[in-house]
């Protein structure tokens, strides 16, 4: 992911950051943003994402306070709705809820307790994508912490913890993450003077995310043992330089284009992880709503209610298709040459 | 050491792999702090007396390393595992589940990779195409499904919405057929678990065995076989596909052992197959401890068993490859 500017006669890695060539640094990122500019598939996929952040996000209070006048938990068994020009029940007597349709409040349906699907889903985002970017800024700072020193010093510390890695990595991941989560959710943590409850949104991110460090390190761990021989590594080292110094100013900005692809992709990942745990009820109490939730308290009655178990779900996918095909964008632009590209479990 | 034969070798590191992951798994179980490990192990609805049995089954007083081994006792030697919610013993239920999810994963294991590298030689042969844009697309699509959810959608639009349409009248709306007693019931009522099974794979693959191929065809010792003239097919059968396939041994031995030691959790509650993973999706819901401590160190026993197998291939397909 070096790429060399050709005119420059000192190579150093390109996003290195040594004396005297930040031009070069400069120029490779700028010309991988071009690439990603043409990539019209890739900045559409941007686009979506950031619009769907921002729906979850300020936009929501602004629909609940101005379009549907109701919240995410407020409940409607017994309210009727004028559609269409007619007043229909919000929930029919048989228990189905209305579906979709043109109009302010319930824009999507309701669920079959009758609160406002839509905004429900607006909700539920903010719960998933704060989950899912949170672990995955999570996991990918411990995995640079482990993969970073792991690759640079080598010998006993890079089997120490590739050993560890592995050993993370065996476990099948759901069964890991419900393991961990069902023992935390029923007794809550205390370490000293930390407490964490049993509900708090705390536990699905730190769950997912640790079990995800090796799925992020072990690339990450690859390029720095490949970049610890080239030569400007050799230089700084001759300069005098530290480990510490070595690794943040010489390999950590190389590796910064193949961790960014990474956190993306492990974003799109984290929230499909957060709905599964969810469904399986050790993700997010159901008394916040996130997307996994939802789907959860809708699959039992999918047959009269099935837009309440649909809608999440479109939403995760549109979500999780942007993000994916953004870091493959990503990953085309920083990587043109394709050199990373088989190995990426 | 080092003189020890290669296998023997192995031995010593899977056995070492798998007490490791002993360890973690009673760690999570017994040892992180936040309450009472009996009022853990006894599930949602407590009461008193089910808590004082506990501590007094499982030793709670004794030192940790004691209360390990005896995990360990129960676990392997004894078989005396009990879940406290439904008093049944842990480890024959798992045994009667084993042979469900087998069924569902190894089908599921051919469809996602016969597919999978089928999608991808097809992508990677007709780069820029649109054969190439509609499988990426779909590729991408599958990446990011939420398969519960799928399983889900497809359940319900099959077998209620449409089920009237003559294409899926024949789709039964779950449960499971054993083999030996009816193969073609059996196959119908594993169709759609199958599919949701491998939809992320297949994507993931296709990409994978797309971008291998795209390498691998540009190479020189193609370009020489092409140019010695023989054709293209012969080329890429010969040469191309089996390069390209190295990654994908790993991959796959990687998410087979994960399927069948954790996604299918998934999968069998939604299409109501009592396989490991509905078993696993009971113990989640109920908080019991027991079988989920059962079935961590199931999944992780037979992925690291499966990658140890892979590996073994993996030095037979590819001779430069020294697995220490």
């Amino acid at each position: 992911m070096s790429v060399q500017a050709p005119d420059l006669p000192i190579v150093d890695g390109g996003g290195g950051v040594s004396p005297g060539v930040a031009g070069a640094a400069v120029g490779s990122w700028r010309a991988a943003w071009q690439r990603l500019r043409r990539n019209r598939a890739a900045m559409a996929a941007g686009v979506v994402f950031v619009l769907i952040v921002l729906w979850c996000g300020p936009i929501a209070p602004l629909w609940v306070h101005f379009v549907s006048h109701r919240g995410p938990n407020v409940q409607n068994l017994m309210g009727t709705i004028s559609s269409g020009g007619r007043r229909t029940s919000v929930v029919s007597a048989s228990g189905a809820p209305i579906g979709p349709g043109l109009r302010g409040a319930y824009l999507l349906g309701a669920d079959s307790n009758g609160r406002d699907l839509f905004v429900r889903v607006l909700y539920g985002g903010r719960t998933s994508l704060t989950v899912g970017i949170a672990s995955a800024l999570i996991c990918t700072l411990l995995a640079l912490l482990l993969a970073l020193p792991a690759g640079y010093y080598g010998g006993k510390v890079d089997r120490g913890v590739s050993a560890l890695l592995d050993l993370i990595w065996s476990f099948p991941v759901y069964l890991l993450a419900v393991a961990i989560s069902a023992t935390l959710i029923v007794g809550g943590l205390d370490i000293g003077p930390i407490h964490i409850s049993s509900s708090s949104l705390l536990i699905p991110i730190f769950v997912i995310a640790v079990v995800f460090i090796p799925y992020v390190a072990r690339p990450i761990r690859g390029e720095v043992l490949a970049l610890r021989e080239r030569e400007f590594v050799e230089a700084a080292i001759a300069h005098g330089a530290g480990p510490p110094r070595v690794m943040l100013r010489e390999i950590l900005p190389n590796v910064a284009a193949t961790t960014l692809v990474m956190f993306t992709l492990i974003i799109a990942n984290n929230i499909l992880v957060e709905a599964a745990l969810s469904f399986l009820g050790v993700g997010v109490s159901v008394l916040t709503p996130s997307w996994g939730n939802i789907i959860q308290e809708g699959y039992a009655t999918i047959v009269t209610a099935p837009w309440q178990t649909i809608a999440p779900g479109i939403a995760i996918m549109l979500t999780a298709i942007s993000l994916n095909v953004l870091g493959d964008g990503l990953r085309d632009a920083l990587d043109p040459h394709g050199s990373g590209r088989t190995g990426g479990r | 050491m080092s003189s020890a034969p290669f296998w023997l070798r192995r031995l010593a590191s899977l056995v070492a792999v798998l007490v490791a992951l002993s360890v973690i798994v009673f760690v999570i179980f017994n040892v992180i702090p936040g309450g009472d490990p009996a009022l853990r192990l006894a599930g949602r609805h407590p009461t008193p007396q089910l808590i004082a049995d506990i501590r007094h089954d499982w030793g709670l007083d004794k030192p940790i390393w004691t209360q390990y081994l005896d995990m360990m006792d129960r676990l392997l030697i004894k078989h005396n595992l009990i879940s406290y919610q439904n008093q049944t013993a842990v480890l024959p239920a798992i045994g009667r589940a084993i042979p469900k999810t087998l069924s569902l994963a190894i089908g599921a294991g051919v469809i996602w990779l016969g597919l999978g590298v089928l999608f991808g030689v097809l992508s990677g042969l007709n780069q820029g195409k649109w054969v190439d844009r509609i499988l990426t697309v779909l590729a991408m699509g599958g990446i990011s499904t939420p398969i519960f959810w799928l399983g889900a959608v497809l359940l319900y639009l099959l077998t209620f919405r449409w089920h009237s349409f003559f294409l899926f009248s024949w789709i039964p709306a779950g449960g499971y057929v054993p083999l030996t007693s009816s193969p073609l019931q059996w196959a119908e009522h594993l169709v759609l678990p199958w599919i949701c099974l491998s939809v992320v794979s297949m994507g993931f693959y296709s990409r994978v065995v797309r971008s291998s191929l795209l390498e691998v065809l540009s190479a020189d010792y193609v370009r020489t076989a092409r140019a010695m003239g023989l054709s293209r097919r012969r080329v890429l059968l010969r040469h191309a596909l089996r390069t390209a396939l190295i990654p994908l041994t790993s991959l796959f031995a990687l998410d087979f052992g994960a399927a069948v030691g954790g996604t299918v959790i998934l999968i069998e509650p939604v299409f109501g197959i009592n396989g490991v993973g509905a078993y696993a999706q009971q113990a989640v819901t109920q908080l019991d401890l027991p079988p989920l401590m059962a079935l961590t160190l199931y999944g992780g026993f037979f992925i690291v068993i499966v990658n140890a197998i892979a590996d073994l291939c993996l030095t037979r397909l590819d001779p430069r490859i020294v697995v220490a």
